[in-house]
Parts: C-alpha cells; structure tokens; sequence
C-alpha cells in the first residue's frame, strides 16, 4: 500500500515532466536533453521563491511556469530554428538537436553549480503528515500529486477539446500535411517547445516541495522522461501518463524490496522490455 | 596483399615514422609530459574506436564509459590471480558481449533510442556493480598493484593505437566496411541490396566496443584504486563524443585532430577552473553543432578545396559544372 502511493506520488511528478518532453519531441522534433536541467532550475527557483519571499510553491507555479515558458521560446526561437532550417532530413535535425541539446544541459548545469555549488537543497513545506488507509504520507506528497492530476488533466483539456490544441496535434500526425490546412507550422513547433519547457517547470516545482534536490541530477531526470516517453509512444498524451504511473510504481517498489541503489536497473529493465517487444509505445500504432 | 595503393603506402610510411617518434616520448620526459602524453594516446584510441562505428552509421554513443568501466573492473578482479595480458583478453571479450547485447536491443531502433539507452548504461552498470558488491563482496573498490609504469602503458596504448588504426583501415576494405559505407548513406538503399543491417551494426558496435573496453583495462593499472564512480564516469563517453565530433568523422585519423587540441584544453581548464569544466563542454558541444558541424577535417577539406579552385583558375581551366 505505502508502495502504491509513494509510487503513484513519484509517477504523477515524472507525468509531468515526461508530458512535457513528449510534447517538445512530438512536436517540435526536437530531442531536448535539457529538459531535466529546466526541472532543476524549476526546482531551484521554487527553493528561491520559498525562501526568500516566502513565497507558496503551488502558487510559486503560476510565476514559474509562464518564466520557463518564455524562457524555452527564446531557446527554440535562437537555437533550435537554425538546426531545424539547416537540417536536410530528420535524421540529421535528430542528431544536430541531441548535441546541440547536450551542449545547453551541460551549460545550464555548469551555471547552476557555478551559482549554487554541488550540495543538496530541500526545504520544509508542508510536512505534516496525513492518515490514508491506516498509514502516515507527507501532505507535500499528496498535494503535489493533486496538482500534478489538475496540470495534466488541463494539457489534456486544451490538447483535445480547443482549435488550437487540435492544431498541436496535427503537427505532431504530420508537419507537411498540417501546413497544407494553413496551420503555421514553425509558430505551432515553437509554442510546443515552450510549453513542453513550462509543463516541466511545473513538474520540478512540484517536485522541489518533498525531494532533496542538487544542480547535477538533471540528467538523470532527462533519462527517466525519455524512457517514459518512449514508452508510452511518443506524442501520445494518456500513453505518457500511464508510462510514468508504471515506472513511478516499479521504482518504489524496487527501491522498498530490493535496493534504493538498484532504481535505474528497475527502470531500464521497463525500457528493455518495451524496445523488444512494443517499441511504437504502449498504445501505440504498428507503423511501417 | 598487393592491392595497396601507392597513397595508402605513403600514408602507412608516414604513420610508422609518426608513431616511432611517439614511441619515444617516455625516454625524453616521465612527468607531466608523459601523463599528457597517455591521455592523449588513451583519447585518441577511445576517439577512433568510437568513430569506427559512430562515424558510418551516426548512431551517436554514450556508452564509452560503460565499456571503459567494464575494462577496468575486469582487470580489478583479476590482477591477484591471472596474468595481466589474459586479463585484457578477457576484458575485450567482455565488453563486447556487453556491446552486443546493447546492441541486438536497441540498434533495430531509431538513433534516438540508442543514444538514450547508452546515455544511462553506464550509470546503470555502475549502479549494478555496486550493489553486487556491497552485497555479495563486501566492499566497494578494489586495489590494482602492478609493476607497470606509466611509460608502459603509454607504449600499450600506442601499440593499441596502431591495431585500431589497421583494424579500421581493414574493415574499410572488407565486405562489412563496404555495407556500412551504404548503410550510412541511405538505410532503406542498403536493405533493397539485401545487407543484414542490424548485424553489420551489431558486429561494427562489438569491434568498437572491444577497444573501448582493452584501453579501460590498459588504464587499470594508473588508477590503483577502482571503485565504481571512478571507474563508470560518464564523462568520458562526453568527452569522447565531443573530441571525435571536433575532429571530424569522415576519416580514420580525423578524430585526432580534435583530440590532441580537447585534451590540453581540459587539462588546463580542470587544472585551473575545475568548476568550470561542465560550461566547458557545454560550450564545447554547442561550438561543433553551430560552427563546425563537419569537424576540423571538414574545415581543412573546405580551404583545400579552395586554393585547387584557385590553382585551376590561375591555370585557366575552366571551372567544371556540379
């Protein structure tokens, strides 16, 4: 029980942050291996916002959210448009935006150490703990795991029920068809970039309010979101979601009945198994 | 063997007498010099290996480090009992393996999944042995003692150096350097022709991954102490994507042009600056993608293509159409 909800704790977190990576890679082709150092930063400036304008995460959301937002336009417009405009097919954009990306995690991270030094942070915010079925949970936990249900159940809203989600999704089908019912390809790939950037954010916010967090985790974020993203088809919203639910339970679970050291190992294990046998994603389609 | 071409015995004369004069290094200096002379000799074997198979297939791998890793620990658990050339024997074989099964999982797949996937075996094998240790060993790390020197492992690596060199160069000439040459080009193209795509890349990434995993097991020695972060540092796989990408991937020496310069480079900065090595490699990697995407090679093709234009039009020949 303790494993199912601290499982499903972790993996409405990682939803999140995977939501964002899966539209940033969905849509706007673009392979950010940053994305876990903008979950950091995220987390950072919440720890910020906390402590020196005390300042309530979850409402702390609403300024970083739109400031990673912005923040990932300006990185799309200035660095991603030029290897997208140069790029002369998939392949070489994939591989141009996975070093260029690289390029920016090590950068952001060197930044943050620069600025915050190698320590681990954390900060108290609502750590009293809550009965559920006979056992104590922090409120941090599941108040985190309430917003993150509210963020995605948001994204989904937009994504399926409004034009201009709609045209999100139409770019992820097909860029070159989506340009050919006038849907303007370049500003739809920038604003799922950045989205996807606020989306994140919001996922690290979140998480900065019960995990210890250091500038250099980053990329182990990174590698969890793609995982997930992977697995649950990319571009796929609900495939997402679920991914990250089953990578958050299978963690905890490892981490309780085996080794806390062995996470990866319990992660990877997932992501074998579905490059073997469903490589297009949980509900994903068989392609050619 | 008499199909060697007359430029290609030129090239193999000057890479003798460069090599000779390498081999000379430790006599002259057994300091810093040397230290610099290993690490360069060590990148440079990492760079080409990687090259061997990132270069045709532009599948970009990360997993330098595991193989690396794997190297190491091999040597750390058998130095008490088996002789050190056995050892990197086995090494080799291991981190092959290693790259075989990575291999037969994700190189069916898009570059995307391969390089996530060896973005994090490195952390994962690490997070593996330490916990193999800890619970069935007892301790973590291990001590390597050995009569080696550092101008002994330079003169390994070298000698190592030389046999990647001429397996990249024989592989180029075989069958298989022939179907990754096609397979690099135009996937589909090479599977029409009937090549077995998957397994040209499985064997390519099995031989690049042997000498990853002999120069991790040559290095063993210069730590004396292994232990699992030390051993599986993923920066490695980092700095080698970022020096054979710095020197250019076109051709088999390329990469050395980018590591001889990456190499100093880091070593002053992580002398100097250590807080500053990430930003390094940051800007490093952004620097090739924006300015240099075809490397240093690239750049020198460029000018020499140049100054033949210029030639032809000095000499009045008229410039022939594309």
């Amino acid at each position: 029980m303790d494993i199912l909800v601290t499982g499903t704790v972790l993996g409405g977190t990682y939803a999140l942050i995977a939501l964002g990576l899966t539209l940033q890679y969905g849509v706007a082709r673009i392979m950010n291996l940053a994305n876990g150092e903008n979950l950091v930063l995220a987390c950072f400036c919440a720890f910020w916002l906390h402590t020196a304008a005390s300042i309530n995460p979850i409402i702390g959301i609403a300024l970083i959210a739109p400031g990673a937002f912005v923040l990932n336009w300006l990185i799309y417009a200035y660095g991603m448009r030029p290897l997208v405009d140069r790029a002369k097919n998939r392949g070489q954009l994939e591989i141009d935006s996975i070093l260029a990306t690289f390029g920016l995690m090590f950068i952001m991270q060197g930044v943050m150490l620069l600025v915050f030094g190698g320590g681990y942070f954390s900060y108290n915010f609502l750590s009293e703990p809550v009965r559920i079925m006979g056992e104590n949970y922090g409120l941090n936990r599941i108040v985190a795991l309430i917003a993150a249900v509210v963020i995605a159940a948001a994204l989904y809203g937009f994504l399926y029920r409004t034009r201009y989600g709609t045209a999100v999704r139409a770019v992820a089908v097909n860029p070159a068809s989506a340009s050919l019912v006038a849907i303007d390809v370049p500003r739809m790939s920038a604003f799922a970039f950045a989205l996807g950037g606020g989306l994140t954010a919001a996922g690290g916010a979140l998480l900065s309010t019960f995990y210890t967090f250091n500038a250099s985790m980053g990329v182990i974020f990174t590698m969890k979101a793609l995982i997930i993203v992977i697995m649950g088809g990319v571009g796929d919203v609900r495939g997402a979601v679920l991914a990250a639910l089953l990578l958050g339970l299978a963690e905890t679970a490892v981490a309780t009945l085996i080794d806390p050291g062995l996470t990866l190992a319990a992660t990877y294990t997932l992501f074998i198994l579905v490059l073997l046998f469903r490589p297009q994603g949980i509900f994903g389609r068989q392609t050619a | 063997m008499s199909l060697i071409k007359e430029t290609e015995q030129r090239t193999g004369g000057i890479a003798l007498l460069l090599f000779g004069a390498a081999a000379l290094i430790p006599l002259a200096d057994d300091g810093y010099y040397l230290s610099m002379a290993v690490n360069i000799a060590m990148y440079a074997v990492l760079c080409t290996a990687w090259t061997l198979f990132s270069g045709p297939t532009h599948y970009v791998s990360l997993a330098t480090a595991a193989f690396f890793g794997v190297g190491t620990y091999s040597v750390g658990l058998g130095i008490d009992t088996l002789p050190f050339p056995l050892l990197i024997a086995i090494a080799a074989v291991a981190s092959s393996i290693l790259a075989g099964l990575v291999g037969l999982a994700t190189l069916r797949l898009s570059g995307v999944y391969f390089v996530i996937f060896t973005l994090g075996l490195a952390e994962l094998v690490r997070q593996v042995v330490t916990w193999l240790q800890v619970n069935f060993v007892g301790s973590v790390g291990l001590y390597v003692f050995t009569d080696l020197t550092e101008a002994h492992i330079f003169w390994m690596l070298l000698a190592l150096a030389a046999l990647v060199y001429v397996t990249g160069w024989l592989v180029n000439r075989s069958r298989l350097g022939f179907a990754m040459r096609i397979i690099g080009n135009d996937e589909t193209v090479a599977r029409h022709v009937g090549i077995d795509v998957a397994r040209s890349k499985v064997i390519l990434f099995m031989i690049s991954g042997a000498f990853i995993g002999i120069t991790g097991a040559i290095l063993a020695p210069r730590f004396a102490y292994v232990e699992p972060p030390s051993a599986f540092n993923p920066v490695i796989s980092f700095q080698v994507v970022i020096m054979a990408l710095l020197g250019g991937t076109g051709r088999l020496w390329a990469p050395l042009l980018g590591v001889i310069p990456f190499t100093i480079l880091f070593d002053q900065i992580s002398a100097n600056f250590p807080n500053y090595t990430s930003l390094l490699i940051g800007i490093a990697f952004m620097a090739i993608v924006y300015y240099l995407p075809r490397g240093v090679i690239g750049l020198v093709d460029d000018i020499r293509m140049r100054q033949t234009k210029r030639h032809e039009h000095a000499a009045g020949v008229p410039e022939a159409a594309e």
